[in-house]
């Protein structure tokens, strides 16, 4: 799971009005790489939840985001754009687990895949 | 040929054995590749070549979603069966993939995805397969997640193969219901072995860009039995012509290739980082269209 994933994800559980962020326990984290697209990270980044992207990133040991939501001028860096990019997109939890910030209950990832089935009294 | 939907529950149904079945036929491959393009066309995503951030639901073993990483896009793949997602973790598929059932909601953040598609998958949401299944309340669920997570304006197109008209009614009145505009697209209607159905959805109020496009193969007739679909009065909104030389032909934006892929894994090693092992699957080339 890339944490542009991790970034739109928020607990689907009944009665739950805060799920997003998960909170991230890694167990194993890989790298793939990708080719960069500028294009689709200014697009992007409008949307992104800042904090919790640097926070998760944290987790999955790269924190050479800054801390603070970035003024947009930075899209123009290639350095900025190279991390950026990288905490997206290269970075994958591999197994671990999501847990929902409200209730505590955990969304085992393995293989690479959040297992984000409710059980039926969380419907 | 009985429907899959009849026989057992989708994630019990599409077992490993099944999974592979399915994702080892040629006729499927192409069959899906086809209905996948034809999807994204109908999504009618702006023309700037800006990668987008889409949903593939009911993406299986990833055989859509392959279509959508050909085009350039970022995709987040939803399925209920394992069994399909481990083969397209096999597969090596570009987009991300999620375990979970739609007809339980999509947990996404509100107007983040830029367009969603799927391609043969809805129509098991009419199917009771738990005591606790309601299809009514799942249809209700799916559409209105589906609803929210989109940005205002963009499109869903959904192409289903539902068991009868009511059935196609029954979804499409759901995602009316959900706030949705549009409504279905029958593609050669006249031909029991082409027809094939989409139902294109509009996130927001009904606009000029949620009229519902024009289908193929209608010979100048209406196409539907329903007169509030493809109705011949409503203007064909950016479709483009199959003929039409193609300008999201990404294949040459993947460029750098598997050679570049692989000294940048060899890299990311050497810096001491996990990376997957490299296989026949490990950027493979695309097959390139036209
Ligand atoms: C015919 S396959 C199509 C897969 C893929 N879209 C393709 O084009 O090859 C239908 C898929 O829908 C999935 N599916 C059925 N019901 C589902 C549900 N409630 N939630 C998520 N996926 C579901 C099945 O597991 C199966 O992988």
């Amino acid at each position: 799971m890339k944490l542009l994933t991790h970034n739109m994800l928020s607990s689907n559980i009944k009665g739950v009005t805060n799920g997003f962020p998960l909170k991230i326990e890694a167990e194993k984290i890989i790298e793939r790489p990708v080719e960069i697209n500028p294009v689709f990270l200014k697009n992007m980044f409008a949307k992104l939840e800042w904090k919790p992207l640097v926070e998760a990133s944290r987790t999955m040991g790269f924190s050479e985001l800054p801390e603070d939501v970035p003024d947009m001028s930075v899209l123009d860096s290639d350095e900025f754009l190279q991390k950026f990019h990288h905490a997206l997109l290269e970075i994958h939890l591999e197994e671990g687990a999501l847990v929902c910030p409200e209730t505590g209950r955990k969304f085992p990832v393995q293989k690479g895949i959040p297992n984000m089935m409710l059980h039926e009294d969380e419907v | 040929m009985s429907r899959p939907e009849l026989q057992a529950p989708p994630e019990i149904f599409y077992d490993d054995t099944e999974a592979r079945k399915y994702t080892s036929s040629s006729r499927i491959m192409e069959i899906q590749a086809q209905l996948s393009e034809r999807a994204i066309e109908l999504l009618a995503l702006p023309d700037d070549d800006v990668p987008r951030l889409l949903l593939d639901i009911g993406c299986g073993s990833g055989l859509s979603g392959e279509t959508l990483s050909e085009y350039g896009h970022q995709w987040i793949g939803l399925d209920i069966s394992e069994s399909m997602l481990n083969i397209a973790r096999e597969r090596e598929v570009e987009g991300d993939l999620i375990l979970g059932d739609m007809g339980q909601g999509l947990g996404l953040r509100p107007g983040v995805i830029d367009g969603a598609i799927s391609i043969s998958a809805v129509q098991w949401l009419c199917n009771a397969d738990k005591s606790s299944h309601e299809p009514r309340l799942r249809l209700k669920a799916f559409f209105g997640c589906l609803y929210r997570c989109l940005a205002r304006g963009a499109r869903a197109v959904l192409q289903v193969y539902p068991e009868n008209i009511a059935q196609r009614e029954l979804i499409l009145s759901f995602a009316m219901r959900a706030g949705f505009a549009g409504g279905v697209v029958v593609d050669y209607p006249h031909s029991s072995k082409s027809r094939k159905e989409y139902l294109v959805l509009t996130c927001g109020p009904p606009s000029l860009s949620s009229a519902t496009p024009k289908a193929k193969g209608e010979d100048g007739e209406s196409c539907s039995e329903d007169d509030s679909s493809a109705d011949e009065e409503n203007p064909t909104v950016c479709i483009s012509d199959r003929h039409r030389p193609r300008k999201k032909q990404k294949v040459n934006k993947k460029g750098k290739g598997r050679n570049w892929v692989l000294k940048k894994k060899e890299q990311m090693r050497k810096k001491g980082n996990v990376v997957p092992p490299d296989t026949k699957y490990t950027a493979r080339k695309r097959k390139a269209r036209f």
